[in-house]
């Protein structure tokens, strides 16, 4: 009667079509089977495919002669050279066009941003006109319309448009002038890195010593001293060699500066342009998430306009502001891609003239895709660090 | 006694500043310190270079009527052009005296987003009217029946045509997201693998990889003889890569769905999909509408890069329109039209999804 009971009381074992371990297994095999069954089917077909259309898979092609120019090389490049050479060279061209639309994106987005919080009425509302229209138009189309506008409208080298003193827009690109090499400044940058380092060191101290005893350290303009100021010695040291190259009009070109071809010019400003209208609201949003109570308090413990920002404010905004700055960044790396489309070498562009030329379509796009994925997963990683950095310590 | 009032040297009492009128408004808004006063100054400079010049350019300069493109070029803007080129623009190559049919279908399209704008229609009502719509879209463009002349899916182009890739592309893109935003919070370890696989591999590479393996690569994926259409290959990549993006947006509204919500469906007994369907879904989703409208934003303006595979879409008829050799140099003009249509799609679903936001956050915020 008792074991009766207990025999009752006792959970029984669900039948294993009822088990939710065993349902799970089972869900789990049938779903990796089928994407299995796909993946099998799609490698299957491929394998015909090619071999009925003689295309020899693998990376072999890499080694031949890639016989096409290409217009703008960081790197020494010749048709002679190999297609893994112009990869290279596409992938150099794509670093540097997304490394620079970073850095003035962040730059014009973070201008724009906190000009949308300007107790300026005038700046308020310019800065909002810029953000909603550019933001509102698709990038490819911004794209062509830039390279149409220096390409296209934009006068030929003799009647070139100057916005700047020696910069000169004309339909073969933008020319700036740069300075001229010098071995001063080698030594110069030497110096700025010394300073640099030096100051930090000094912050350092002056942060342990401001812990132990409370007294204050002007760590911030010993710093700028040494940073500006250890440069600034050496350039006049070597007496002031400040020799420009300035872009002179020869022939039917410009000669000596820097140029910046139309494409690259179009490319590096559509992705400026378009990327900081996003900064820009990133930004203004990171600001406002922290509570005016916060710079109240700031206020009362008596710190400086600037002391509230650097030490309360930002830190509290970046925590907010560096995610969506991440994939803001990662928009950017891939967003470059659109270079295809009118025409500067980057790394798409360089992989589709590749296929067009030697047929080796899965090569390429595979390629294209390892090298796109490592650059997303190198600049998730750093942000991330410094993600890390900044991010609230709880205990 | 003393008047203490005598005693004290009289300042004169200045009255308070003023907190209405014009010139008050200018003080606070535009000259409240000198940072601000000198930025004012360089705006109204810069606004003082650029408007009239615009204005010039766009209005008083412009050239209305042309007969060609040669008697168009002057100091001003040629809209000559683009009235000469507005059909070809907005349907393209679509049969000339078939174009009343995609005009419908844009209205068609206007309609129903309105229509989707309205709270009261949210619901099963409105997937019916997007289902009904996109069907008559379908009839519209294909013809072959109902007395239509058939139409090459080659020749869509156009308006229609960003506008049927964006709406497709969001509208089977959203259940696949769903799912795979369900498989990567899922409790059995390989659904979630790839899952978790699958939405980074698409979200890290370029939407114009994903287009170009499904130009390029899908035809080598499929047994011999077997073709699809290239405008059915660029949706399905459009697809693919939108629902990687919509999955990461319905997560973060799975994520905040409380877990003593679940737990007491689980204590009523629902089983795994019941309890999706009636107590998670239901919330998660209505939480994240306003980024889902973000979300169809940018669908929208990355159907653009369709033209790097060779479909004709809004951008593709204003790039085939500047090809025209009798109408050269008139790209700023073309662009700038393009560029209002996307503004006024785009900028009016921002705003919405805004305005949602707002509504939504009135009852969190204090």
């Amino acid at each position: 009667m008792a074991a009766e009971t207990a025999d009752v009381l006792r959970p029984k074992r669900p039948p294993p079509w009822n088990d939710p371990k065993v349902r799970g297994i089972v869900y789990q095999v049938l779903f990796v089977g089928i994407v299995v069954a796909l993946g099998w089917f799609l490698v299957q077909n491929t394998l015909t495919n090619l071999q009925r259309q003689n295309i020899a898979s693998g990376f072999g092609f890499l080694h031949r002669e890639a016989a096409f120019s290409i217009g703008e090389a960081l790197i020494p490049y010749s048709p002679a050279d190999t297609y893994f050479r112009a990869f290279l060279v596409g992938l150099t061209n794509t670093l540097y066009v997304a490394a620079l639309g970073i850095v003035f994106a962040t730059i014009l987005g973070t201008v724009m941003g906190l000009a949308r919080l300007s107790s300026n009425w005038l700046i308020r509302k310019l800065a909002q006109v810029y953000v909603e229209t550019f933001r509102n138009i698709p990038l490819l189309l911004q794209l062509f319309f830039w390279w149409g506008l220096l390409r296209g409208s934009a006068p030929a080298p003799r009647q070139a448009w100057q916005p700047l003193p020696d910069v000169f827009v004309s339909n073969r690109g933008v020319v700036f002038p740069v300075p001229e090499a010098s071995p001063a400044y080698a030594w110069m940058f030497l110096a700025f890195a010394l300073g640099a380092v030096a100051s930090w060191a000094i912050w350092q101290w002056a942060r342990a010593r401001q812990a132990r005893t409370g007294r204050q350290f002007p760590s911030g303009w010993v710093g700028l001293g040494l940073i500006v100021g250890l440069p600034l010695l050496v350039f006049l040291g070597f007496g002031a060699p400040l020799k420009m190259d300035v872009p002179e009009l020869r022939g039917f070109n410009f000669s000596g500066g820097t140029a910046f071809s139309p494409e690259f010019a179009a490319l590096l400003l559509g992705l400026v342009v378009y990327s900081g209208s996003f900064i820009a609201e990133i930004v203004r949003a990171g600001i406002l998430a922290v509570s005016w109570g916060q710079s109240e308090a700031a206020m009362a413990l008596g710190l400086s306009n600037g002391q509230r920002m650097r030490l309360v404010v930002l830190p509290q905004a970046l925590r907010v502001i560096v995610p969506p700055m991440t994939s803001q960044y990662l928009g950017i790396t891939k967003n470059s891609s659109l270079a295809v489309a009118i025409g500067y070498p980057d790394l798409v562009s360089i992989a589709n003239t590749t296929m067009n030329q030697t047929g080796q379509a899965i090569e390429g796009i595979s390629m294209i895709m390892a090298v796109y994925l490592a650059i997303s997963l190198l600049i998730s990683l750093f942000m991330n660090l410094y993600n890390r950095a900044v991010a609230l310590v709880e205990r | 006694m003393v008047d203490i009032a005598e005693e004290l040297p009289l300042v004169p009492e200045r009255p308070p500043p003023r907190t209405h009128g014009v010139v008050a408004w200018l003080k606070a808004n535009l000259f409240n310190s000198v940072f601000n006063t000198i930025l004012t100054l360089l705006a109204l400079y810069f606004l003082a270079m650029a408007i009239p010049a615009a204005i010039r350019w766009a209005f008083v300069d412009a050239i209305w009527s042309a007969p060609n493109g040669q008697a168009c070029h002057g100091d001003g803007a040629c809209w000559a052009f683009v009235g000469e080129k507005l059909r070809f623009i907005l349907f393209g190559r679509f049969p000339y005296a078939e174009q009343w049919r995609p005009l419908v279908v844009v209205l068609l399209f206007i309609g129903m987003i309105v229509t989707s704008c309205d709270h009261r229609m949210w619901g099963p009502r409105l997937a019916l009217v997007w289902v009904g719509g996109l069907a008559i879209v379908g009839v519209l463009m294909w013809g072959g029946i109902l007395g239509l002349s058939y139409v090459d899916t080659m020749l869509w182009s156009g308006l229609p045509l960003t506008l049927i890739l964006a709406s497709v592309g969001m509208a089977f893109a959203f259940p696949l997201g769903v799912m795979l935003a369900l498989g990567r919070r899922s409790k059995l370890p390989a659904v979630r693998a790839i899952c978790v696989a699958y939405i980074e591999l698409i979200r890290g590479v370029p939407l114009i990889t994903v287009l170009f393996m499904a130009s390029v690569m899908l035809p080598l994926f499929l047994p011999s003889g077997m073709t699809i259409d290239k405008l059915l290959r660029a949706q399905v990549a459009i697809i693919l890569f939108t629902a990687a993006y919509l999955a990461e947006v319905v997560r973060g509204g799975l994520q905040a769905i409380p877990k003593g919500q679940i737990e007491a469906a689980d204590a009523l007994g629902l089983g795994y999909w019941q309890r999706t369907r009636l107590i998670v879904l239901p919330q998660a989703l209505a939480m994240v509408i306003p980024p889902l409208v973000n979300s169809f934003i940018s669908t929208f303006k990355d159907t653009s890069l369709v033209i790097i595979i060779g479909l004709f879409d809004l951008l593709g008829t204003v790039n085939g329109a500047l090809t025209d050799s009798a109408w050269q140099g008139f790209s700023a003009e073309a662009y700038i039209f393009a560029a209002a249509i996307y503004f006024c799609f785009c900028f009016f679903m921002s705003r919405y999804s805004q305005m949602l936001e707002r509504e939504f956050n009135r009852g969190r915020a204090r």
